[in-house]
């Protein structure tokens, strides 16, 4: 099997709310295609380590990244890069669902209308492929006009995925998406990201360390702003190299 | 909560219930009364006004709503004059007041820098507490004669031009009238809806924001499919308490409406709010029914303020329903 291709190699990343260093140093390579997951206490920069990813930080005056996370070779990091076609490329899920106050089609929509004029038939062809890779089509076909707000917690943030996935980004992050979901809605969302994996370069941090085993092909394990170990999912679990990560995935600490 | 197990009770001692069940049954009391008094003194206070409007009522009937006659002297009263400057005048003062507040709001909330927020902020409660008989004389002293010299021959030279609208600008520029008065009444709410405005913005959820960020979008487009929509019942409201304070205020345009009870197209021209006729005329109603007929235009603001406010509840409540609850 070949080695998959490196989609965002991340260089000696640290990162600063102002004066306090929340990430030191991190080097890592995202591969494309597979799914990787950041493992860790809370707190250790997981989530500020994905914000990188697509510049969330440049909505924060004192908020600032050094050193390259290079995507496709380019550093994304550089203000030359402009935020908001990055921002396309890069899509993100959060924590809690955020549907925005518009109708389910509008939501999934939303990115498609960013970018530009868009036919009436290409749009709702668009939708409908967005919502079927999401899983979600079936439970709202016949209801697309009805707001995004009165689906269950569960479709709303398959609903969040949908609208991320109908702009066809390169990647995708997901920061906790299960995290204010129940187990029947967290199987369905994993289930998804199995089948995203391959089209689509997924990023997710997770608190869920049984999670991370079941979704990933790569895991990296953070503590206080470092990156301890990245390796195969499987290795990291099975035979972690450092002793931190192994005291914390057997439950010893975090 | 969730019912205590009926395991857990078996073995507890039996609590006295005597103290909570007083104490809870004080507060019912208390709050039952206070709600109920204060319904009550509504009720009393539409009720004596009526009683109070009898003979106007009687005179008059419905013919008191549609006439514009207001003549003490041949003792021939109508409301139309002072209903027309009443709502014209708030409609100015929301049309002058809703944008600008929510443009205030939007930058306190959004565009300010963190370290001027606050001076910004405070800036807009001082403009709140100010009184509106200071607003009055402002406008008076400052306003109406800026507008006389500069602002209306501006108007006329050029919306005067055109036909119909030029009627909206007819008639000399006195500088007090209809117009000068809802610019007045738009400047004193404009700090109240600014302030419960940014109040509403303020709850819009980080991450919501965030998300649309995350697509690419930019910071107005963030304000316009996200923010604006997400708080609209809240910036709604903030309206509504806008309007409730414009639509009875007395002082401030009393001094600057210019006190005539003449209907005119003309927004220059000079008319008579209920609340301000009632604050220069009470005071020498000499007849019965002269007082009975002020008695009544003050009954007339009492109904109309309560089914404006009655509609907006009822379309805010409908709005509601149709986000699906969030």
């Amino acid at each position: 099997m070949n080695k998959p291709a490196v989609k965002i190699a991340v260089r000696g990343l640290s990162f600063y709310y102002g004066d306090h260093r929340a990430l030191e140093d991190n080097t890592l390579d995202i591969l494309a295609g597979q799914v990787t997951a950041f493992i860790g206490p809370s707190g250790c920069g997981k989530s500020t380590h994905l914000r990188c990813y697509n510049r969330m930080f440049d909505l924060y005056p004192g908020h600032r990244a050094e050193g390259e996370v290079l995507m496709d070779g380019v550093n994304l990091l550089d203000p030359a890069v402009p935020a908001l076609t990055l921002r396309q490329r890069v899509g993100m899920i959060f924590q809690k669902p955020t549907p925005f106050p518009m109708s389910i089609a509008d939501n999934v929509a939303y990115g498609l209308r960013l970018q530009g004029r868009i036919s009436r038939t290409e749009l709702a062809d668009r939708i409908e492929a967005a919502l079927r890779a999401a899983a979600l089509w079936d439970e709202v076909a016949d209801k697309l006009t009805e707001p995004g707000t009165a689906l269950s917690g569960g479709q709303q943030q398959r609903l969040c995925i949908a609208r991320a996935i109908a702009v066809e980004p390169e990647v995708l992050l997901m920061d906790e998406p299960c995290s204010a979901l129940d187990p029947i809605a967290t199987a369905k969302i994993e289930e998804l990201i199995d089948q995203l994996r391959g089209r689509y370069t997924v990023v997710i941090v997770t608190h869920n360390m049984q999670q991370a085993s079941r979704v990933s092909d790569q895991t990296a394990f953070m503590y206080l702003g470092r990156l301890i170990e990245v390796g195969p999912t499987d290795q990291l679990f099975q035979n972690p190299r450092r002793k931190e990560t192994d005291e914390y995935i057997t439950g010893r600490f975090g | 909560m969730s019912a205590t197990p009926p395991a857990a009770l078996a073995g507890a001692p039996p609590r006295s219930p005597r103290p909570y069940w007083q104490g809870d049954r004080l507060f019912r009391a208390t709050t039952r009364a206070a709600a109920c008094g204060l319904l009550g003194l509504a009720l009393a206070m539409g009720l004596l006004l009526t009683l109070a409007a009898r003979p106007s009522i009687d005179a008059f009937g419905w013919r008191f709503l549609i006439s514009s006659a207001w003549n003490p002297v041949t003792a021939q009263f109508g409301a139309l004059t002072a209903i027309v400057s009443t709502l014209l005048s708030t409609a100015i003062a929301l049309a002058v007041a809703l944008p600008v507040a929510l443009g205030v709001a939007l930058f306190l909330e959004e565009i300010c820098p963190a370290p001027l927020r606050s001076p910004f902020a405070m800036a807009i409660e001082l403009l709140a507490a100010i009184p509106s008989i200071v607003y009055g004389m402002w406008g008076l002293f400052v306003l109406a004669p800026l507008m006389a010299d500069h602002v209306q021959p501006a108007l006329q030279a050029t919306a005067g031009r055109l036909p119909l609208v030029g009627r909206l600008v007819a008639g000399p520029p006195m500088g007090i009238g209809m117009l000068t008065a809802g610019l007045v009444l738009g400047l004193m709410i404009l700090p109240f809806i600014a302030s419960v405005s940014r109040d509403v913005l303020a709850m819009v959820p980080q991450a919501l924001k965030e998300s649309a960020y995350g697509m690419g979008a930019t910071p107005w487009e963030v304000v316009r499919d996200v923010m604006l929509p997400y708080g609209r019942q809240g910036l709604f409201a903030a309206g509504i308490l806008g309007l409730g304070r414009a639509i009875g205020e007395t002082m401030a345009v009393t001094f600057v409406i210019g006190n005539a009870h003449r209907l005119s197209a003309s927004l220059f021209a000079p008319g008579n709010s209920i609340a301000s006729t009632l604050a220069n005329e009470f005071t020498e109603a000499d007849g019965d029914l002269y007082f009975a007929a002020l008695i009544e235009l003050g009954l007339i603001l009492f109904v109309i303020t309560f089914f404006i406010l009655g509609a907006l509840q009822l379309w805010l409540r409908r709005l509601e329903r149709g986000q699906g609850g969030r």
